[in-house]
Parts: structure tokens; sequence; C-alpha cells
């Protein structure tokens, strides 16, 4: 029964070779993927090719549901580093092929269901925060100075 | 000697076979159509809003799946209350059953804001929840149906039908009390937190499923020349006319009750009195329609008798159910939440208001969906799979009540009225 | 992470926390209401996040505290109330025997015994172990049972596409969405933005903490004022309490 499993993988994986093949030949690009700020991932990169979706999945499960707030395996720590602008351009959406997760996404044909909720890019804090009221802390559009307020004026930034 | 009864396919040759499947079709893909619709431009489309959360398509939905668990009373009342002359009709009150089912579901499925997640509600489980226990109930009797239909369709089944046949009835019972409970269990809403909600659809899905199969009964053996005994009719008719002075009389209680506790005095004012649509359809369209009318046509000694009123007794009550699953759903969440008894309450967010809804096109298309599946359904199985008796005259069902030892009961009149089981008018099969 | 480093780290939370506390605006005094956890540190059952709203404080036409939640969650809606989300409203009230008058803002209650996690499917309907209520979008299937059992209607339904939704408030189309007592204020040590907003406004009719500390301003309030909860006779035990109901 093995054996007989073992050529059928065999046989398999001539067949994706040759559908690669063919796929080259009809010109379907490997997926260019964006460069990322930092020195390195949180994991080697095989590790993160092969199992990101399960450090995210259990990442959200221990972040909604008990309150952990770690930052390793984080989404939003995901798309600080990975979801870059090239100069002189906004940030990429995950509907573009420039937005690192889209890049080999729409390569691997596998749907993403995190940005049906989560925001695609990360946080601007370079960024004046005039500049985009919808991100202006809540503190600065009261009347009276708060300590936020207050933060905000020194820092530039709202606290995390 | 006990006669044979036979079941075979119909031939769905027919042009009218045609242009049923047709029309079923049409009104599948517009339901599946506009569940796209809502789906990509988002919910906002609808009718449905913050205030009424559950609309049109859950009005089609809850229906059919009452009366999915009422179709299968009259496989019960052979195999389960051992009425041997209902055993030839045992088959198709199964497989409405099945399809009815699936066509709620479907609607139901379709209208969840995330349809694409169905593996979710197939994996993660509440179970305190009434919907998770329902994911369970539904499948359950699904697959408790096919079980039966198994051991009546096949030799080596039959041993266990009557145990499948109790399975299959005790299971309808869990199945509709877990729909009642829905809204019977719900302690904010005025309108439900009452425990008699759940029995009270019990006895609605004897009629509404009664009626519905008396709907596919009737052009099935009129429109394909096959004979249908007017005893066997009579009966029908008269179980039909029983289940909805039942279900009058649940009503009555109901708002009886309600009526007696100052506490839902308003909220009984408006159904009853004050609640515009709301009240008229009450009035006219559940009690009136789908009560009182088809009560006298039941028993009136001329009209009682006649097939086209019988049917239209039965279509009364599917409409009847229509407007009483809008007054329970849509009336219910209409009437403003008490935050503060006693007070007048007032915001940005319609609090002590009567929430407003009218039914977008979209919405009653998925609804009439749903039905349009269980009737496709039913369309191709008794065209596939012999479900239907050839014959179901008179003298061949009460043989059968005969040979197993039940006495006619009937009046003897019935016989001499079997001249109507005569092949209606109309295209042939 | 060794156990001295997360003590290290409490502390000196603590510390800008309590020193968060001194700062005042005028007549208004920040007590140190929430201490940030560690990040790895699970929410407990030795807290109970809470509000109690004054109700005499609360005033006729302001809506500071709707206006900062909308702000820090990204609710804003499209201009059509009946499908537009409402995470927090405000309320008025009035006794139609003796025209008394009064103005509350109505959000999640964070009940101990919540219909909606009751309710719910799939178990998207939840509550944390600090009393929080909230919804598991990940898992939410929208099918709005949890809007039909809430008492409170405290539960929005995302009607439309959201666009460029706040990173620490994820919220989709076709899922159900809530009050979340700003969770991530909360687990970062800070008040939610109506507490804030409500403050900055000089009202200060909201206040925040944990109901299972005695010390905390909160639990003291109760203590000496009393506090009652919107529709008690539920039985739900709500996080929200109010003053001055009634």
């Amino acid at each position: 029964m093995r054996g007989l499993i073992g050529h059928l993988g065999q046989a398999l994986a001539a067949l994706t070779l040759l559908a690669a093949a063919g796929g080259a030949q009809a010109e379907v690009p490997l997926p260019k993927i964006p460069k990322a700020k930092g020195e390195k991932c949180v994991e080697p990169t095989d590790v993160m090719r092969r199992n990101h979706m399960k450090f995210l999945l259990h990442q959200r499960d221990d972040t909604l549901r008990r309150g952990i707030r770690t930052k390793k395996h984080s989404l939003k720590e995901c798309l600080g580093c990975h979801v870059t602008a090239e100069p002189g351009k906004p940030l990429p959406t995950a509907d573009s092929p420039d937005h690192f997760c889209s890049a080999c996404h729409r390569y691997a044909a596998v749907k993403i269901d995190c940005f049906g909720c989560h925001n695609d890019r990360p946080e601007q804090s370079g960024q004046p925060l005039a500049q985009n009221p919808r991100t202006l802390p809540d503190a600065a559009v009261g009347r009276r100075v708060t300590v936020e307020t207050l933060k905000v004026l020194a820092t530039g930034e709202e606290a995390r | 000697m006990k006669p044979h009864v036979h079941f075979r396919e119909i031939e769905g040759r027919s042009p009218g076979y045609w242009a049923l499947f047709g029309l079923f079709g049409i009104l599948v893909l517009a339901g599946l159509a506009a569940a796209h619709y809502m789906e990509t431009e988002g919910h906002w489309v609808t009718g449905m809003s913050n205030q009424i959360v559950w609309g049109t398509p859950h009005v089609f939905a809850v229906f059919l799946i009452v009366a999915a668990s009422g179709a299968l009373n009259v496989a019960s009342i052979a195999s389960v209350f051992g009425k041997a002359r209902y055993k030839p009709l045992a088959r198709l009150s199964a497989v409405l059953a099945v399809a009815l089912l699936a066509g709620g579901l479907a609607v139901l499925v379709l209208d969840l804001g995330r349809p694409d997640r169905l593996i979710v509600a197939m994996t993660y489980y509440n179970f305190k929840s009434i919907f998770a226990w329902n994911i369970f109930l539904y499948t359950g009797f699904m697959a408790i149906v096919a079980i039966y239909l198994w051991t009546m369709m096949d030799r080596m089944g039959r041993p266990y039908g009557k145990a499948a046949g109790l399975a299959a009835f005790i299971w309808r019972l869990i199945l509709t009390t877990g729909t009642g409970s829905i809204f019977g269990w719900l302690v904010a809403r005025q309108a439900y937190d009452a425990a008699i909600m759940a029995p009270m659809f019990i006895v609605f899905s004897f009629a509404y499923g009664l009626a519905v199969f008396l709907l596919v009964l009737l052009p099935a053996y009129g429109w394909t020349g096959r004979p249908l005994g007017a005893e066997l009719l009579r009966r029908l008719k008269n179980l039909l006319g029983v289940f909805v002075a039942a279900s009058l009389y649940f009503v009555a209680v109901y708002h009886l009750t309600n009526l007696y506790a100052a506490e839902h005095g308003s909220v009984e004012r408006f159904i009853l009195l004050e609640g515009g649509v709301y009240t008229r359809v009450f009035w006219i369209v559940q009690i009136l329609l789908g009560g009182i009318a088809p009560l006298v046509i039941v028993f009136h000694p001329k009209l009682g008798t006649r097939r086209a009123w019988i049917a239209t007794a039965a279509a009364l009550v599917v409409i009847g159910g229509l407007g009483q699953m809008y007054v329970t759903i849509i009336g219910g969440q209409a009437y403003p939440l008490v935050l503060f008894p006693g007070k007048e309450v007032s915001s940005t967010f319609f609090d002590g208001v009567v929430a407003e809804y009218a039914p977008s096109l979209p919405e009653i298309a998925l609804g009439v969906g749903g039905i349009a599946i269980a009737l496709l359904a039913v369309l191709l199985a008794i065209r596939v799979l012999p479900l239907l008796p050839e014959r179901l005259d008179d003298p061949l069902v009460e043989a059968q009540a005969a040979a197993a030892g039940e006495g006619s009961g009937g009046r003897t009149e019935a016989a001499a009225g079997s001249g109507e089981a005569a092949p209606a008018s109309g295209t042939a099969g | 992470m060794s156990g001295t480093d997360t003590s290290r780290r409490r502390f000196l939370a603590g510390g800008a926390a309590a020193a968060a506390g001194l700062l005042v605006a005028p007549g208004v005094m920040l007590l140190p209401v929430a201490r940030a956890r560690a990040p790895e540190e699970p929410a407990s059952e030795a807290q109970r996040w809470g509000l109690l709203i004054d109700t005499t404080r609360c005033a006729d036409g302001c809506d500071a505290c709707v206006r900062a939640c909308k702000t820090e969650n990204g609710w804003e809606g499209h201009g059509r109330p009946a499908t537009d989300p409402q995470w927090i409203r405000k309320v008025k009230v009035r006794d139609p025997r003796t025209g008394h008058t009064q103005s509350l803002p109505l959000m999640c209650q964070h009940c101990r015994k919540p219909p909606c996690v009751d309710v719910c499917p799939t178990g998207a309907s939840m509550r944390r172990a600090d009393g929080i209520v909230l919804v598991d979008k990940h898992i939410c299937i929208g099918c709005r049972y949890c809007m039909m059992a809430c008492p409170y209607k405290a539960r929005s339904f995302v009607h439309e596409d959201v666009h460029d939704p706040k990173p620490h408030a994820p919220r989709g189309k076709g899922t159900v969405e809530s009050c979340t007592l700003c969770v991530h204020r909360v687990d970062a040590g800070r008040v939610p933005a109506c507490v804030e907003a409500c403050a900055a406004e000089g009202n200060g009719a909201i206040v925040f903490g944990d109901l299972k500390d005695p010390r905390s301003e909160i639990s003291q309030r109760l203590a000496r004022y009393g506090g009652e909860e919107i529709r008690a006779d539920l039985g739900l035990d709500t996080g929200v309490r109010y003053l001055g109901l009634s």
C-alpha cells in the first residue's frame, strides 16, 4: 500500500513539474517578494513559509480570547516589517501584488481571510497625525488638556 | 387477499414536467444570484437593519424547516401509529421532509453574514447554543430519514422500518422543539421568552407540513393521471382541519397568557391592535386566511369534497404559515426592546420606536429560491425513484387497511365517491 | 522571560500609571485605575473590569463618549442610521408620570451571564476571564443570533465593507461587533476612550475599574453610593452599573 502511495506521489510530483514547466511557458512569473525592514524574521524563512499560518492562528486565539499580547507572532508585527512602500509610493494594499502577503498568496491561489477585518498595512507612525484625521487620537479631539494630549504633544504619537 | 401496492417513478417527459422543472430551476438561480448580491454588497442592500436582524429569508427558512418536520407526519402515522392506509404515502412524506429541510437550510446559510465560513459552523461548537444543537438536529434528521426511506424501499431494510420510523418521529419532535426554542428562550424580547413556543411550533409543523404534502400529492396524481381515492383525501383533509384548529388554539393560549400579564400588555396591544402591517398580517393572513378559511373549507359538506377546494385550503394554510412567521419573527423584533420598564426612551439608535422593515427583492428571491430548491428536489426524486404508488384508489387503500386489521371507519359513501378517483383532467405525465 | 524581569516590567508599568495619576487636567483627577499586564500574561479572573456611570453628571446633549469611541475604534458610519454600527449611544429616559428625564450612555453591559455568549453557535461571542465580552470575528459566521438575544441592543452587524480599520480594532463586513471596553487600551493599562473623553469634557460621569478590587475607585464608589443595572430583573449581573437611575 505504502509503495503504491509512493508511486502515486512520484507521479504527482512529475505532473506538478510538468505543470510548472508548462506554467513557465505560459509565462506565469514566480512571485516577486517585497523586501522587508529589519535584519531577520522572528523564525527562519523555511519555518515561516511552512508554518506562518499556524503561528498566526495560535497568536490570534491567544490574543483575542486570552488577552496575551506578545509581539513575536503578531500580525501587526508581520505587517510592520514586511509591508513596505517603494520610495515615493504609498504602502501597497492587500489587493496589490506588491503586498508581501498577496505576492505569494496570489501565486499559490490561496485566499487570505485576514484582511476582511484586519488592516492590511502597518500604522504609519512617522506620518504627522494632523495629516490623517482618521488616526487622530481621541485625546486630541477633546476640548481640555489630558494626560493623553500631553503625551501626544510630547511624542507626536499615541501611546501604545 | 391483500392487493399489492406498486410503486413506480413518474415518466417526467411531458412539457408540463419540463415547464415546472424550468420554473423551479430559474427560481433557484434567482435565489442564488440574490444571495451572491447580498454577500458582495453587504446586507445594507436588504431590508434588514440593526433593529430587524432576521428578515424575510428567515421567514421562509423557518417556515420550510417547520414544514419539513411536519411533512414527515404522514409516514409517522403509518409506521408509528400503525395506520396502514397511510403506508403507501410514507415514501413521498419522507422525501418531502428532507427536501423542505434542505431548502430551508440553504436559505438560512446563504443569509449568513459569512456563508463562506460554513466550515467554521461545522468545526467550532458552543453546546449551550440552540443553534449549535440545531446543526446536529438538522443533519441528524436528514440521516435518520434517509435510513427510514431505505427501510421502506429496500427489502433488506424492511425489518428495521418500525424502529427507524419511531426514531424519525421522536427526532422530529425534538427538532421542532429546537426551532421553537430559538425564539422561546430569548429573554430579551417581549414577544418571545415563552415556553409555549416549542409545543406551538410543533403543532404549527403538523399543519404546515401536511398542507405542503397535500399541495405536492394532489398535482402529482392529478397531472400524471394516477388514481387517488376520495376516502384517503377525506381523511387527509380532516386531519389538516384538526391541525389548523389546534394551531389556532395554541395561538389563542399564547396571546391570552400574555394579555393577562400587565408586563406584556403593550406588546400584545402592538401585535393585536396597533402594529400596523403586523396587526393586519396577524388577523387577515395568519388567523383569517391561514386559520378560519381553511377550517371552513375542509369541514364544509360540499367544498370539503372537492379537490380544488382541498388544494385551496392547503395553499391558504401555507400562506397563513408564512404570515405567522412574518408576525412572529419580524413583528417580534419590530416591537422595541424594553430597556427601562414604565419609562419612555429615545436615542439616535431607534430606542423606544417601532423598527421599520420592508422586504427587499433580493430577500424575497432568496426565500422563494429555498421553496424552489425543495420543490425541484421533489420533482427530480419522484422521477428517478419509485416513491409514488401507481394507484391510490380507495378499494386498494382500504384493502391495505383491512389487511392490517383496521376497520374502514370511513363513511360508506366513500366508495361511491371514488368516482372522483378517476384521473383529473390535465396534462398526462 | 524570567520572573524578575516580569515583575520589573510590572513595576515600571505601575509606576507610569501612578505618574499619570499625578498629571491632572484642571478639575479632573485621573486615577491609576488599570495596571498593564505583562504581554505574555493572560487576562485573569482575579479582575473584573466594569464601568460606573453617574447619570446625574451625564450631560444631556453631550456625546463626547460616543464620538471618542467612534474615533478610537473606527466605526464611522455611511450616513445610514438603520444599518450603521453603534457601539455606544446616548439614550434619553423620561418618566411619563413625572416628566423626570435622564440622559445616559448605553453600550455592551459586559454581563457575567451574557445571553449573547449562550446563544452563539460557534463560540465567537465570548467572555474573557476578566469579564470583557467580545466577538471573536475569526469564527463569527454572521448569524446574528446574539443580536436577537441581547436585551440592550448593544451589538451591530457590519452591513458594508470596512475601509482602513484601526489596527487595534479589526472589523469586517458580515460579522457582528460591539463595545470591547477598549480591550486594547485596558491591556495596555489605560482606560477606555469614552471614560477619558467624558473626563476631558469635564463631566467625569464614567468611572472605569476593577469590580473585584475593593480598593479600586469603582468599588469604593459602588460601596458608598450603590449602583444599579439596567434590566436587573434579567439577572445578568452586568459589568456596567449606573448611578441615579429611577
